[in-house]
């Protein structure tokens, strides 16, 4: 979904979120009104300043009268909604949800230079993730250091498509795309190439900055080391939509 | 131009014709063209160009239901419904003199190659949708105008404004007929009073369910019938341009759609100016490419923009933001099939058949261990049973009945003790499956259901666009639980966690694949618990 | 400002390029074209390079990353040379339930094949396709682009033996 254009007149709403009645502007989702409430709700894709894909449904919150639950990024608020946004249900799914991405692929945080500054570690500590029931896929993923500055890590990788939508919707390469289907998906600079051959990479490293894993790196970093800047994002993201 | 114009054309056309006495139809569907029809149809052609009479006239038809006994052939008065014709089944091109010999009134039809049309796969049958498959050729604009059709389209254009013909099709009580059975009126309606500006008509043609076949045979047989309810449809939400998006795997349906853009746009039935009016309709075909998530409609969309067949969160649904940002109307093959009707004998008239919720007539592919393979419709409310066992004709080699899935890898399976409820939309909801699109597979006593559920996960699986964590990973511990139970060596906590997994799946995935995945599972485990708990290790 | 877009001359003077040329300009060269143009690659040439994604992707002008992701996205694209025959095996519920398994075993025992790959002379390339909707012909396969219907494993094997060795 493209950015939504600046509204000029936008009227305000009063909801109710987990019993506490807040205000918001009728544009905002209930994610971005939870953030500015300090209402915790777990999330990997969502970005302030990214458009909205969600794809990791950890965000999902219960709504008084929809039967099925509903993503809180790309849920518009509405005037008296009541949202409830961590049920023992919701908290039971988003458990199971970051048990998946764990099996996924192969975390192991002792040797990862983001270990102590992961979002996914940090999801894993927030909903209770102290072991993983299902067997992990164990299947052995490519490590690309040909970039002089940076390095991807497929093992690492959660398929946020954070990388994607900066590359595209912020610094205009458009690098970085997801190839394959299914559990074969994959990110990809240009046709699946090594990126220190990519002729469209712009080396800015913003795609570097956004991963919540340890999946995109600086070279040279090791085990935990690896700190991620991301509030350039939100900045460019205002500057953009103001031009 | 009006009715009495177009009523004057079709009867040029028939003058041109020069309607024989008698017709000699062969099936050209893609299920009987694999069995041989082609050569069947050129011996016919050789041997009919014999006779000086010349009053015998071979034809190349749709889809006359029975594709298992294919290739089939009906000798009938010409526009004579299939239940008058002599049916000839499991022809082939020797048999060409003997039908020919024996094609006029008065002689005796071939008795060792004939399909009896009083059976009740034949009978039972009420033909809305498919009225005019295995009659008129697909390639013949005219043949089609000579069956009445476009009838609807100048109607509607010359005598309805945009907002009666919502109103008819509202009172229809159509629902959509891809699966969710929303009601079509609404969707029109909703399209419709969006503001005035590009809005955009899809016809979904991409009939990723395994073991269905009715689009096919739709597009097959009577492709101009989807293009005027298509543009029936345009007409009333003020759309002026239309996308079919087909299947890739469909060759022959999309070879004869391009035939009838093309015919129907050289006649002036589409394209600028339709029958002298100021309305504009244009339709293009996109082809897919080999991925099922392409039916779910943000999907269809995405690959119609040339991207990544990837659904995207609803709301805002396509009516409101479709294809290029536009207001869209999305409806099925078999959707559009029904407006023309609706339109031409009112919507009161289709209100009148079926059930209260789900109204008109249904189109089933019935497949698997089925004596009678093939495509049928029934009235809205027909029961199971008799569906399978009369029309379908039971179980072959004297198996017995286990299981019938409806709904493809969305849907569930109904066992022996539901028989009898009638089919519709609401009660097969409540029996854990779903309408879906039409495929119905039977299967007999010998079919493992934890084998089945595995199937459909591992479709599940691999059509999965990998979007969202849910339907690409759970999907994967899904099929790899089933698996194991398979194999005899699952636990009982290998049981707990997949109806967990199912449960996560159902309520967190972003788009209906991997909210129905589950179902498959569920469904087994409903009606056919003990054969999971007998394989635990 | 505006930046004159120019269009990439053709890869070589392979009239197959000529075919793909005119897809993309009866489309305006258009970016959701991608899909349509990719087909006529593929139909041109039977699979799709990196030469063709290149030469596609300069066209219309979309970034490669976005034509690579949507040539593998979807299963009719190959990337990978096929062999001079294809058998597509029938993988949807109808034919799954009358053995369309034992075909594929079958096929591979005999020929080394697994779905997805191509005997190594080149010969055969065995492809699994999700439902060809013949159902009434179950188990069914699309040899070379006809549909064949209700074969034994045995009869499939020799009918393929047939066409290879051709």
């Amino acid at each position: 979904m493209p950015l939504p254009a600046p509204r000029t007149n936008v009227r305000v709403v009063t909801l109710n979120i987990n019993g506490q009645d807040l205000s918001a502007r009728e544009d905002e989702t209930v994610i971005e009104l939870c953030r500015e409430n300090k209402i915790p709700i777990p999330s990997l894709c969502w970005m302030d300043g990214l458009s909205v894909v969600g794809a990791c449904r950890l965000c999902v919150v219960e709504i008084a009268g929809s039967p099925r639950l509903q993503a809180a990024c790309s849920t518009r608020v509405r005037e008296g909604m009541v949202v409830q946004t961590s049920t023992d249900r919701l908290r039971r799914y988003r458990r199971i949800l970051v048990e998946l991405l764990f099996a996924e692929r192969n975390h192991v945080c002792s040797v990862c230079v983001s270990n102590g500054h992961c979002e996914l570690q940090w999801l894993a500590q927030t909903c209770g993730v102290d072991h993983v029931r299902m067997p992990y896929r164990g299947v052995g993923y490519s490590l690309d250091s040909s970039h002089e500055m940076f390095r991807v890590d497929h093992n690492r990788c959660v398929l946020c498509t954070r990388c994607v939508r900066v590359c595209d919707e912020i610094e205009g390469a458009h690098t970085w795309d997801v190839m394959g289907r299914g559990s074969g998906c994959q990110v990809v600079t240009d046709l699946a190439k090594p990126w220190g051959d990519s002729g469209s990479c712009t080396s800015c490293g913003k795609c570097v900055q956004v991963c919540p894993t340890g999946a995109l790196v600086k070279q040279g970093t090791s085990v935990g080391e690896m700190v991620k800047d991301q509030q350039f994002l939100s900045i460019l993201a205002r500057r953009r939509s103001n031009r | 131009m009006n009715l009495d114009d177009l009523a004057d054309l079709a009867a040029k056309y028939r003058n041109e014709a020069q309607e024989p006495e008698i017709e000699v139809r062969v099936c050209m569907a893609a299920s009987c063209q694999s069995s041989g029809a082609v050569p069947v149809l050129d011996a016919l052609r050789a041997g009919c160009g014999d006779k000086p009479e010349g009053n015998c006239k071979v034809k190349g038809v749709g889809c006359m239901g029975l594709c298992s006994a294919g290739p089939l052939i009906a000798v009938a008065p010409p526009a004579a419904p299939l239940e008058e014709a002599v049916i000839y089944r499991d022809v082939t091109a020797e048999d060409a003199p003997e039908i020919l010999a024996s094609a006029f009134p008065g002689s005796t039809p071939v008795e060792r190659l004939r399909c009896p049309t009083d059976m009740p796969f034949f009978s039972r049958q009420h033909k809305i949708v498919l009225e005019n498959a295995g009659i008129v050729d697909p390639n013949s604009f005219r043949g089609y105008v000579m069956a009445g059709g476009y009838a609807a389209m100048v109607q509607a254009l010359s005598e309805m404004p945009p907002q009666d013909v919502i109103n008819e099709v509202t009172t229809s009580g159509l629902r959509g007929r891809g699966g969710g059975g929303y009601p079509t009126g609404l969707k029109w309606s909703t399209v419709a009073k969006m503001p005035a500006g590009q809005k955009y008509v899809i016809c979904n043609a991409d009939e990723g369910d395994p073991g269905a076949f009715m689009d096919r045979a739709i597009l097959e047989s009577d492709p101009h019938r989807v293009l005027e309810g298509m543009a029936i449809a345009a007409y009333a939400i003020g759309a002026n341009k239309g996308y079919v998006y087909v299947r890739a795997e469909y060759p022959l349906a999309v070879e004869r759609l391009k035939t009838a853009i093309r015919k129907a746009k050289r006649a002036g039935f589409l394209g600028n100016h339709i029958c002298e009016t100021q309305f504009n309709f244009d339709v293009e075909i996109r082809l897919g490419a080999g991925a099922f998530v392409c039916g779910e409609e943000t999907a269809l969309m995405a690959s119609v923009e040339g991207g990544r067949g990837q659904p995207r969160p609803r709301p805002p649904y396509p009516a409101e933001y479709g294809l290029w940002g536009s207001p869209t109307l999305i409806n099925n093959v078999e959707t559009y099939a029904n407006i023309a009707p609706i339109i031409t004998n009112g919507g009161a008239w289709l209100a009148g058949i079926g059930t209260e919720k789900s109204k008109g007539t249904k189109v089933f592919a019935l497949a698997g261990t089925i004596v009678n393979t093939g495509l049928i419709e029934v009235d809205m409310g027909t029961r199971l049973r008799d569906i399978i066992f009369d029309i379908g004709g039971g179980i072959p080699n004297g198996k017995g009945f286990k299981a019938v899935q409806t709904g493809g890898p969305s849907g569930g399976c109904v066992p022996e003790a539901h028989l009898d409820l009638p089919v519709d939309y609401d009660s097969l909801k409540t029996l854990g499956t779903m309408m879906g699109s039409g495929g119905m597979i039977v299967m007999d006593e010998t079919s493992n259901m934890v084998d089945v559920a595995r199937f459909f996960m591992e479709f599940c699986m691999d059509e999965s666009c990998g979007k969202c964590i849910p339907c690409r990973t759970g999907t994967q511990q899904m099929h790899g639980l089933l698996d194991k139970i398979a194999r005899t060596e699952a636990s009982r906590t290998d049981l707990e966690l997949l109806e967990e997994l199912c449960e996560v799946v159902q309520a967190t995935s972003l788009c209906g694949l991997g909210q129905t995945a589950p179902n498959p599972v569920l469904s087994t485990l409903r009606y056919f618990r003990q054969e999971y708990e007998q394989q635990l290790g | 400002m505006t930046l004159q877009r120019t269009r990439p001359d053709l890869p070589s003077k392979d009239k197959r390029w000529k075919l793909v040329n005119a897809t993309m300009r009866r489309n305006g060269y258009a970016g959701h074209a991608l899909i349509e143009s990719l087909h006529a690659v593929q139909d041109a040439f039977g699979f799709l390079d990196e030469e063709a994604m290149t030469f596609v992707a300069d066209s219309l002008d979309v970034p490669l990353s976005k034509v690579y992701g949507v040539a593998t996205f979807y299963h009719l694209f190959m990337l990978k040379p096929q062999g001079r025959h294809a058998c597509v095996v029938c993988t949807g519920t109808a034919c799954y339930i009358k053995g369309a398994g034992a075909l594929i075993e079958g096929i591979e025992e005999r020929f080394h094949a697994a779905p997805g790959e191509t005997t190594a002379d080149q010969a055969l390339s065995v492809l699994t396709a999700r439902c060809v909707g013949a159902c009434g012909l179950a188990p069914a396969v699309v040899l070379d682009g006809n549909v064949i219907g209700k074969l034994a494993v045995g009869q499939l094997c020799d009918l393929l033996a047939e066409e290879v060795a051709e």
